[in-house]
């Protein structure tokens, strides 16, 4: 349980998707110019990333792990192909679902709710569970050594990308007032605010939990 | 031999070199390009692979594109995408393995990389298979640049040397220059991608 608890802060402030491992950047820079649209989007990430790193690491443990489905055979390599088909097939169904119980957040988020299959953040996600199972969980905080544990860092993962994109909304809001130079404005002047912003979060770098 | 380089391909291979560059301009592709350019090399290996997977997607695609039925193209994408990062995935761990340990996740993650999607939806689902190649490789290329660029701003000014050769000479480290730690840091590349756009955007404005 402490380390599930412990995997999970450590995911949203310490292994933030966005300001440590740059993940899901195309759909943060392009949605994130108002809050509630960015706010819609990032629970839609976090509800997907809770439904697929868990049935990835299951697929990791049962199917594709060495020694995992027959004696002496390592299918680690078709993991690409295997949870890409996972994440698309989710992503198409919560699509359905997002569409029938809330028509105004899906005409919202529009193309990007068939883009998350595409998002770097969620493939990230299983890539980075996939390293983590090989570690011990006795000694490391970032292992992943259970079902729960995948659920823990998912959840954490889901929230720190929320935390991001809300962040990051707010500011560009404000900054629709500000005198930025001509070439520098829209993209330019909002890659430097997120190069601030994750540097703000490189103070929780040292947290030790 | 004409028709294929005429003065359209030749636009098609160009433009996404500068005018549509698919970082600067078509903002694809990002977050690879910050993850891997903490050092030059890792940035070249990176440009290379991804251009080589955006030629032969393109190309595969555009090959198949009258027989994909519409619903299911996205799918089907993905899939030949996620084969060819399979090889180039499995080529890059026998033949450059400290490279790949270093890539660690973003090789995977080329799978996932919009300039793939982008340019599959956009130009291979409507034209032929040598365009589509041509248009794979300035892709690739204009991503490739950019990456190479920021890898190496920020590994001369990060460790003081380029592809592991030392750069910067020993007397001015005994002059008291000191290597700017804040380079390696993953903000730093955000900071110095912002200030390509900026240049990027100021010079072609002064152009037109």
């Amino acid at each position: 349980m402490e380390h599930m608890i412990s995997l999970f802060v450590r995911s949203i402030f310490v292994d933030n998707m966005i300001f440590a491992f740059f993940l899901g950047m195309c759909s943060y820079l392009a949605v994130s110019k108002t809050v509630k649209t960015s706010l819609g989007l990032g629970i839609a990430v976090t509800f997907v990333l809770v439904i697929t790193v868990p049935v990835n690491y299951a697929l990791q443990m049962y199917v594709l792990g060495p020694n995992a489905l027959v004696e002496g055979v390592d299918l680690t390599f078709l993991a690409f192909i295997l949870f890409i088909a996972v994440i698309a097939a989710i992503v198409q169904l919560v699509e359905m679902i997002v569409e029938k119980f809330s028509p105004s957040l899906y005409a919202a988020l529009g193309i990007f709710l068939p883009l998350i299959a595409v998002n770097c953040a969620i493939m990230g996600a299983s890539l980075f569970m996939q390293q983590r199972v090989q570690m011990d969980p006795e000694t490391s905080s970032q292992a992943i050594g259970s079902f729960g544990d995948a659920i823990a860092y998912a959840l954490g993962s889901g929230i720190g990308w929320l935390l991001a994109i809300v962040g990051l909304a707010a500011i560009r809001e404000k900054m629709a007032y500000a005198d930025v130079p001509k070439p520098l404005q829209g993209l330019g002047i909002t890659f430097i605010t997120v190069g601030l912003m994750a540097m703000a979060f490189m103070c929780f770098s040292g947290l030790n939990i | 031999m004409g028709k294929l380089f005429s003065k359209e391909n030749q636009e098609v291979f160009c433009n996404p070199l500068n005018l549509n560059n698919p970082i600067a301009v078509q903002v694809l592709g990002i977050c690879s390009a910050l993850a891997v350019t903490s050092q030059l090399e890792p940035a070249i290996v990176m440009g290379l692979s991804v251009t080589v997977i955006t030629a032969f997607s393109n190309v595969i695609i555009s090959l198949i594109r009258k027989s994909i039925p519409n619903r299911i193209r996205i799918i089907v994408q993905l899939v030949v995408v996620a084969a060819l990062v399979t090889i180039v995935s499995q080529i890059l761990k026998a033949f450059a393995y400290d490279v790949s340990v270093q890539l660690s996740v973003y090789v995977g993650l080329i799978i996932t990389n919009c300039i793939l999607m982008g340019r599959l939806e956009a130009f291979a689902m409507q034209n032929g298979p040598w365009e589509s190649f041509l248009d794979g490789i300035g892709n690739g290329l204009g991503y490739a640049l950019i990456l190479v660029i920021v890898g190496f701003v920020r590994e001369l000014l990060g460790f003081g040397t380029l592809l592991g050769f030392q750069i910067v000479p020993d007397f001015c480290y005994e002059h008291g220059y000191m290597n700017n730690g804040m380079m390696t840091m993953p903000a730093m590349s955000l900071i110095i991608v912002g200030c390509v756009i900026w240049a990027h955007r100021a010079y072609n404005k002064e152009e037109k």
